[in-house]
C-alpha cells in the first residue's frame, strides 16, 4: 500500500506507524485453529430448545390460541404465550427516545406479517420442541394486508399498526423527515435541464453463515448469564430489562463473537424470550434460528423507493435538487425510522447543491420488519444518487468525474441540513481515483483543493 | 428414542457415545464430543461450515449420520495443529488474513486440506473448484484463495 503524504501534508505530524503496515488479526488464530467459541459452541446439561410458533399469515386477528396439545406432547416443558411476557410491547429504539413501543416479544390478538412470533415451545429436544409447535392451534380470521408504501399511504389502505395509528412514522415534523435549504421552485427556473427519476430496491437479506441466537443458563442466585451473536450487547441488556422487567444486573452478556452480522443482528429479538424461557423453568435455554428462519423472519434491509428530481446547468453546476424517499419499516418501527431520517440528511450527497427540498417517509407494511443493514438508510441512496449523477452528467455532454468535481463539497460550504462542511477530502479522493483509474481530468481539477474555494 | 453406539476415531483419538439414532455426526461432535470445530450454518448441506474428513474424504458433517461412522477415521480443523504448532494451512490462512468472522474457516481449512491431501501443486482453478461447497458471506474469497495456493507452496518447499 502506498501512502501519498502530499494530500493534508500541514495537518499531519504523525509518521503512521502502523497505517500500510499488516498486523495480525488478534481474533485469526482462534479462527483457524477452529478454538474461537461462537456462543452456540456453549453447552449445558439439561438444555432446554425454544421453536417459535409463527404467523402463516401477512394480517390477521388472533381469535383464540390452543396450546393444550403441544403441552402433552413427550419432552415438553413449557409454552409461552403473551400473557406471560412482562412487558410484551416493545421498540427498541425507546432506549434513545424513539417511539412510540409498537412490536410484540408475542402476538398479541393480532399478527401483522408472515412470520411473526406467536407461542414460544420450550422442550428436552429440538425435534420435540419442533414437533410441538406444530400442534399449537392458533384461530386466526385473515385481515386485508397492504404490501406496497405508496399504496400503504392512501387513505383507506388497511391500517398496519394500531400503535401509530397511520401506515407511517409521525416525526416531530409530521408525516416525514423534511430538509427545506433555498428555494427549490426558483433553482428549477433558473436550470438549463431538469431531470426526474424513481430507484427502486428490494429487502436484502444478511444471510450471515451462523445463524441469530443465544444460549441462556440461568447462574443460580436470580441471574441469567446470555450467550449471544447479537451486534448491540448493551443495547440488547437494556431492551431485555424492559421487556422481562428485571433490573440489568440480573443480566449478565456474553458475547462479541458473531459470525457475520451485517447489520441482521442488532434487533433484540431471540434474547428476551430465551431469557424469559430460562427464568420460567429454571433450565439453560437455546433459541437459535434455523437457516429458514434466518432468511425470512430475520430483518433484512428495507426496500426502498426514490424519487429524485435534480436542475442542472449547462456548465455542470447542479442547482435545485428534490427527492421524495420512502423506506418500507414491515410491520414495526426497528431501526428504520432512524434509517429514513438518515436519508434525509444524506440525499444531497457531498455535493453543494443551493436549494434542496428532501421528504423521507418510513412507511409500515406487512411485510417482515426490515432494520439494519450496512450503511441503511443512505447505501441505496447512494447508489440512486450517484446513478442520477452520472445521468445529469450525460444529459449535459460532460465527463461524469469533471460533473462531481464541479458540485463537490468543500470545507466551509453549508450542506442542505445546516451543518457546514469540516475535513472535507473528496476532491483529494477523486484526484488520486482519476490517477489510479487512469481517468484523465482537465489540469484545473486536479488544482482543487477541500481547504478552499477558487479553481 | 433408541440409542445407539457409535465408536470411531476423531483426530486419531478413539471416541465411543450412545446416540440417539438419527443423530447427525455434526451433532455428535459438537454436543456429545466436545469438538465445536465444524460449524452448523444452515443444517441441509448448502454452506459447508460443518465439512469434516472421513477417511480422506471431505464430507458434510450436518448431513451424515454418526450411527454410519463406525470404525471411521474422522478428522477435524481442531485436530490440525499437531504439537502446537500450525498447519501450513492455518499458518497461510492466518498470514493472508483470510479469516474475518472465523465462521466458516474451519470447514474452510477442512475442504483445503483434502484438495492438497489429494492435489497437492493445485492450479488457481483446482482450489476455487474445491472451496466452491464453502460459503463465506463475509466476502473474502480471494485471500483465502491465495491463502491455499501459498500453503501449497509451501508444502512442496518442504518437501524438497
Amino acid at each position: 500500500m502506498e501512502l501519498r503524504k502530499s494530500y493534508f501534508a500541514d495537518q499531519r505530524r504523525d509518521n503512521l506507524h502502523e497505517v500500510g503496515q499488516p498486523r495480525p488479526r488478534s481474533d485469526s488464530p482462534g479462527h483457524v485453529t477452529g478454538k474461537t467459541a461462537y456462543f452456540a459452541d456453549r453447552n449445558f446439561p439439561g438444555m432446554l430448545h425454544l421453536k417459535m410458533v409463527r404467523s402463516p399469515h401477512h394480517h390477521a386477528r388472533i381469535r383464540g390460541i390452543d396450546t393444550s396439545e403441544a403441552e402433552k406432547h413427550p419432552g415438553v416443558v413449557k409454552v409461552l404465550t403473551a400473557k406471560d411476557v412482562p412487558h410484551n410491547v416493545y421498540t427498541i429504539l425507546i432506549l434513545i427516545q424513539i417511539g412510540p413501543e409498537d412490536e410484540t416479544v408475542l402476538a398479541d390478538g393480532k399478527v401483522r406479517w408472515k412470520g411473526e412470533a406467536v407461542v414460544a415451545v420450550l422442550a428436552e429436544t429440538e425435534r420435540a420442541a419442533q414437533e410441538a409447535a406444530a400442534k399449537v392451534k392458533v384461530d386466526y380470521e385473515v385481515l386485508p394486508a397492504v404490501f406496497d408504501m405508496e399504496e400503504a399511504l392512501k387513505p383507506g389502505a388497511p391500517l398496519v399498526n394500531e400503535y401509530h395509528g397511520q401506515n407511517y412514522y409521525l416525526y416531530d415534523s409530521g408525516e416525514c423527515r423534511k430538509v427545506r435549504f433555498g428555494d427549490i421552485e426558483a433553482g428549477f427556473a433558473t436550470a438549463d435541464h431538469i431531470l426526474e427519476q424513481t430507484y427502486s430496491s428490494s429487502p436484502i437479506e444478511h444471510a450471515p453463515t451462523e445463524t441469530t441466537g443465544c444460549i441462556v443458563a440461568p447462574e443460580g442466585n436470580d441471574r441469567f448469564t446470555c450467550y449471544t451473536n447479537t451486534q448491540a450487547m448493551f443495547f440488547t441488556l437494556d431492551n431485555a430489562s424492559i421487556i422481562l422487567q428485571m433490573p440489568g444486573s440480573k443480566l449478565h452478556f456474553v458475547g462479541g463473537t458473531v459470525g457475520g452480522g451485517f447489520g441482521g443482528k442488532v434487533d433484540v429479538i431471540v434474547e428476551p424470550i430465551a431469557i424469559l424461557g430460562a427464568k420460567l423453568t429454571g433450565r439453560p435455554v437455546s433459541f437459535i434460528y434455523s437457516r429458514e428462519e434466518e432468511m425470512q423472519i430475520s430483518s433484512p434491509r428495507a426496500a426502498e423507493k426514490i424519487i429524485i428530481k435534480d436542475g442542472v446547468m449547462n456548465d455542470g453546476r447542479i442547482v435545485a435538487r428534490k427527492v421524495t424517499g420512502y423506506t418500507d419499516a414491515g410491520a414495526y418501527s426497528r431501526h428504520s425510522p432512524y434509517g429514513a431520517q438518515k436519508g434525509a440528511a444524506h440525499y444531497p450527497g457531498p455535493y453543494t447543491i443551493p436549494n434542496v427540498w428532501i421528504d423521507t417517509y418510513c412507511v409500515y407494511t406487512n411485510r417482515t420488519p426490515s432494520s439494519a443493514m450496512r450503511g441503511f438508510g443512505v447505501t441505496i441512496g447512494d447508489f440512486a444518487l450517484e446513478v442520477q449523477m452520472d445521468k445529469l452528467a450525460r444529459l449535459i455532454g460532460m465527463d461524469p468525474l469533471e460533473f462531481r468535481f464541479i458540485n463537490t463539497y468543500r470545507d466551509g460550504d453549508m450542506k442542505a441540513h445546516r451543518q457546514p462542511t469540516e475535513g472535507a477530502a473528496l476532491i483529494e479522493c477523486m484526484q488520486e481515483a482519476s490517477r489510479a483509474a487512469n481517468w484523465p481530468v482537465a489540469e484545473k481539477f486536479l488544482a482543487m483543493s477541500s481547504y478552499a474555494k477558487g479553481a | 428414542m433408541a440409542k445407539v453406539p457409535v465408536q470411531f476415531t476423531l483426530n486419531g483419538s478413539e471416541k465411543a457415545e450412545f446416540i440417539d439414532s438419527g443423530t447427525t455426526l455434526l451433532h455428535a461432535l459438537r454436543d456429545k464430543i466436545g469438538d465445536t470445530s465444524p460449524k452448523g450454518g444452515c443444517h441441509q448441506g448448502t454452506c459447508g461450515a460443518c465439512s469434516i474428513i472421513i477417511d480422506g474424504e471431505l464430507r458434510l458433517s450436518c448431513l451424515t449420520l454418526a450411527e454410519t461412522c463406525n470404525g471411521a477415521d474422522v478428522r477435524t480443523t481442531a485436530g490440525l495443529s499437531e504439537g502446537g504448532g500450525l498447519h501450513p494451512l492455518q499458518r497461510a490462512f492466518l498470514d493472508a488474513f483470510a479469516t474475518q468472522c472465523g465462521f466458516c474457516t474451519p470447514g474452510m481449512i477442512m475442504a483445503a486440506k483434502v484438495l492438497l491431501d489429494h492435489t497437492p501443486n493445485p492450479s488457481r482453478e483446482e482450489v476455487v473448484e474445491a472451496l466452491s461447497g464453502n460459503i463465506c458471506r463475509c466476502t473474502g474469497y480471494e485471500p483465502i484463495i491465495q491463502a491455499v495456493l501459498t500453503a501449497a507452496r509451501s508444502n512442496s518447499q518442504n518437501v524438497a
